[in-house]
């Protein structure tokens, strides 16, 4: 569903993605592990569209799509979720406004109608109750004054809501209390479906015990350097990044 | 003909016919202020007051008092209006009332009269009434609102009474003559202990290019409390000068909101004097401008006694190649000690070629006082657009979002119910994009 190939990637001229490939398949779930400053949020602000990254050379397919061609709420519509690893605080916009302007822009994209009022409330309680959010949370500016934990369940809170074909978790379990990453996971596993992928970026292997990943890769240099199943993530957790950068460095 | 000529020649040929003419006291104001505006002109643009806008364009344009009778469509009124359950209201035509399209009460706490005639019917007692305090020189103005006023309203509550339905004062200009002028005047008078919400807005729906030349006086008795909204939404070519003066005795209480949205060049100053022991001020605003719209916003807030309070949040959006100016100067005398005055003025930039000059000023003569300002200039943030837009809210509708969102606490100040929704909806009116916007927030 998802393929990137040789994907490079630019930051005021630094390299930052040096020929990566991953392919995702529909309904599986990656997670992307790696050291600080590998190129993990790059990896995920590049998929979602944001500006400020130059792609100098490769391609990124969503379902055949090329999703790079795309503007950042165009990727959206088409089902890219992105959930920010420091989700942004807007105020004087109301959580409820905004969530209906993309709960309908993405429904009329599809070509379903918009929600009215009443409906709109109807599917925003449901989805509340399952991350144990309250709905005072609505009546509020977007993510001001929320907690740490309030803020990371509010973005899967969202990807609930929008139902993407393909979700990006930013290092979502940063910060989170025991109870936070219990049902922020449980929000997630809730998603997974068939025709759902998930990319799980991830510095520890934590938050994979409960969200078990199909595959596991290794992002280290701009470049998955390792992949295989969830005993990897274990294994990292034992022996650190070293032990993979040094298998990488050293010749096959 | 200069421009001063050109209104001296007017006034020379209407004064017979301005309301109280014949009435000694009216004609000596008239007189007095006329002479006055002829010895002076117009400011200069080196005063110190008048260095951001310039009054050019608005000289040569020698505008003409308005004649009465213009037809206006009861229809095309509709949307400038409060509804009629929920507010008094008093609707002037090109600077007169019209009672056929007015609803105002008869008798009881609040006493609305019209300015005309008091003109003609009040003494000179009155005078005083109608003219601001002489702690600076009038303007130039001011001089020509005296000398060509006609028509307005006294407002009066006596005291102890709380009026619960809000007072619409909307003046409209209907003229079919692009340089037509009105100079309309508004005295608010709250007696000791009682209590009003006054909404004063201006509107064009007549040809358009013209000059609404507004003064408002207000006096607030001991304890008394005014909730003052002013919604200034001329058409775009026209322009707009007012002159807000507020006079307030010991833990009377005045709340504003002034909601600058038209004119080709609009501005408002205002002085209040926090005269009596405990008397507080709440002065919000937001001008929104865009094209070649010039918006300026001047306060003087002076604490004369001790124990005042002041509080200021002033917000500017630009956009176009449009300009604005904030000037606040907040002024602790001597005596005021225990003084609490807070400022804060912050501009959003939509656009590059927008420019805005910012000048908040603390003059604090008192040593023991509580008092802050600050001001920022600013564009969008690039992380709020990218996060409206990563979920799917495609960019014209995220810019309008937040720049709904800048603007959105000084409406959501407003006390009362009807007049909030009634400036939200202005507010739609002329934000950027804003029709990506209705259906979201209703």
């Amino acid at each position: 569903m998802l393929s990137i190939r040789n994907l490079h990637a630019t930051v005021d001229g630094k390299a930052i993605l040096r020929g990566l490939d991953l392919e995702v398949g529909a309904g599986e779930v990656h997670a992307i592990m790696g050291p600080n400053g590998s190129g993990k949020s790059t990896l995920a602000h590049i998929l979602a569209g944001r500006d400020g990254y130059e792609v100098t050379a490769g391609d990124v397919e969503l379902d055949g799509k090329d999703l790079l061609a795309l503007s950042a709420d165009e990727r959206a519509r088409e089902g890219v979720f992105l959930a920010f690893q420091y989700p942004v605080e807007i105020p004087g916009v109301n959580n409820t406004y905004f969530l209906k302007a993309a709960v309908n822009a993405i429904r009329t994209h599809r070509g379903l109608p918009e929600l009215d009022a009443m409906d709109f409330m109807k599917l925003v309680k449901e989805k509340l109750a399952v991350l144990h959010m309250s709905d005072a949370l609505l009546k509020r500016a977007v993510n001001v004054g929320f907690s740490g934990g309030e803020k990371k369940r509010n973005e899967i809170f969202q990807m609930a809501l929008l139902e993407p074909r393909l979700a990006i978790l930013d290092e979502t379990d940063s910060g989170l209390d025991i109870d936070a990453l219990k049902d922020v996971a449980e929000g997630v596993n809730r998603l997974r479906g068939p025709d759902r992928a998930m990319i799980v970026v991830t510095h520890y292997q934590r938050l994979l015990d409960y969200i078990v990943p199909d595959r596991v890769h290794v992002l280290s240099g701009g470049r998955i350097v390792k992949s295989g199943d969830r005993d990897l993530a274990l294994r990292l957790e034992e022996e650190g990044y070293h032990w993979v950068r040094d298998q990488a460095a050293a010749p096959a | 003909m200069s421009a001063v000529a050109h209104y001296v020649g007017e006034f020379a040929r209407r004064r017979d016919t301005l309301p109280g003419a014949g009435n000694a006291w009216v004609d000596a104001l008239r007189g007095d202020a006329i002479r006055a505006f002829e010895a002076d002109g117009f400011p200069s643009s080196r005063a110190e007051d008048w260095r951001y806008t310039r009054l050019g364009a608005l000289e040569r344009k020698g505008f003409r008092l308005a004649e009465p009778g213009a037809a206006v469509d009861p229809d095309a009124l509709d949307p400038l209006c409060l509804p009629l359950e929920a507010a008094w209201r008093a609707v002037f035509v090109d600077g007169r009332l019209a009672p056929a399209l007015s609803h105002l009460p008869s008798g009881g706490d609040l006493r609305v009269t019209p300015l005309a005639d008091a003109l003609a019917d009040g003494d000179a007692s009155l005078g005083t009434r109608l003219t601001p305090g002489e702690r600076r020189p009038p303007s130039a103005f001011t001089r020509l609102n005296t000398a060509f006023m006609g028509d307005g309203a006294v407002v009066r509550v006596e005291p102890g009474h709380t009026v619960e339905r809000p007072l619409h004062l909307l003046f409209v200009t209907a003229s079919a003559d692009a340089g037509a002028a009105s100079h309309p005047r508004l005295v608010v008078e709250v007696g000791a202990g009682a209590s009003l919400t006054v909404l004063e807005s201006y509107a064009g729906v007549g040809a358009g290019g013209y000059l609404t030349n507004a003064l408002t006086r207000i006096v607030l008795a001991d304890g008394a409390a005014l909730e003052h909204v002013k919604l200034q939404s001329e058409t775009d070519d026209a322009y707009h000068i007012a002159s807000v003066d507020v006079r307030q005795s010991a833990s009377s209480r005045y709340v504003h909101r002034v909601f600058q949205l038209g004119a080709r060049l609009g501005r408002t100053e205002y002085d209040v004097a926090l005269e009596g022991e405990g008397a507080q001020c709440t002065l919000d605003g937001l001008f929104l401008v865009a094209g070649r719209q010039h918006s300026d916003l001047r306060l003087r807030i002076e604490h004369e006694s001790p124990e005042c309070r002041s509080e200021q949040l002033f917000k500017g959006i630009l956009d176009g190649h449009s300009r604005g100016v904030f000037d606040g100067r907040v002024r602790v005398h001597p005596d005021a000690q225990k003084s609490d005055a807070r400022q804060t003025n912050h501009n959003l930039l939509l656009s590059r070629d927008a420019e805005v000059d910012t000048k908040p000023q603390l003059e604090i003569y008192a040593d023991d006082v509580k008092c802050s300002h600050g001001a920022t200039v600013g564009q969008l943030d690039d992380n709020m657009l990218f996060y409206l837009r990563a979920r799917g809210i495609d960019g014209d509708t995220a810019r309008a979002l937040l720049t709904y969102g800048f603007a959105r606490d000084v409406v959501d100040r407003i006390t009362d119910d009807a007049v909030r929704n009634w400036v939200a909806d202005a507010l739609f009116a002329r934000l950027p994009d804003a029709k990506h916007l209705r259906s979201l927030v209703e």
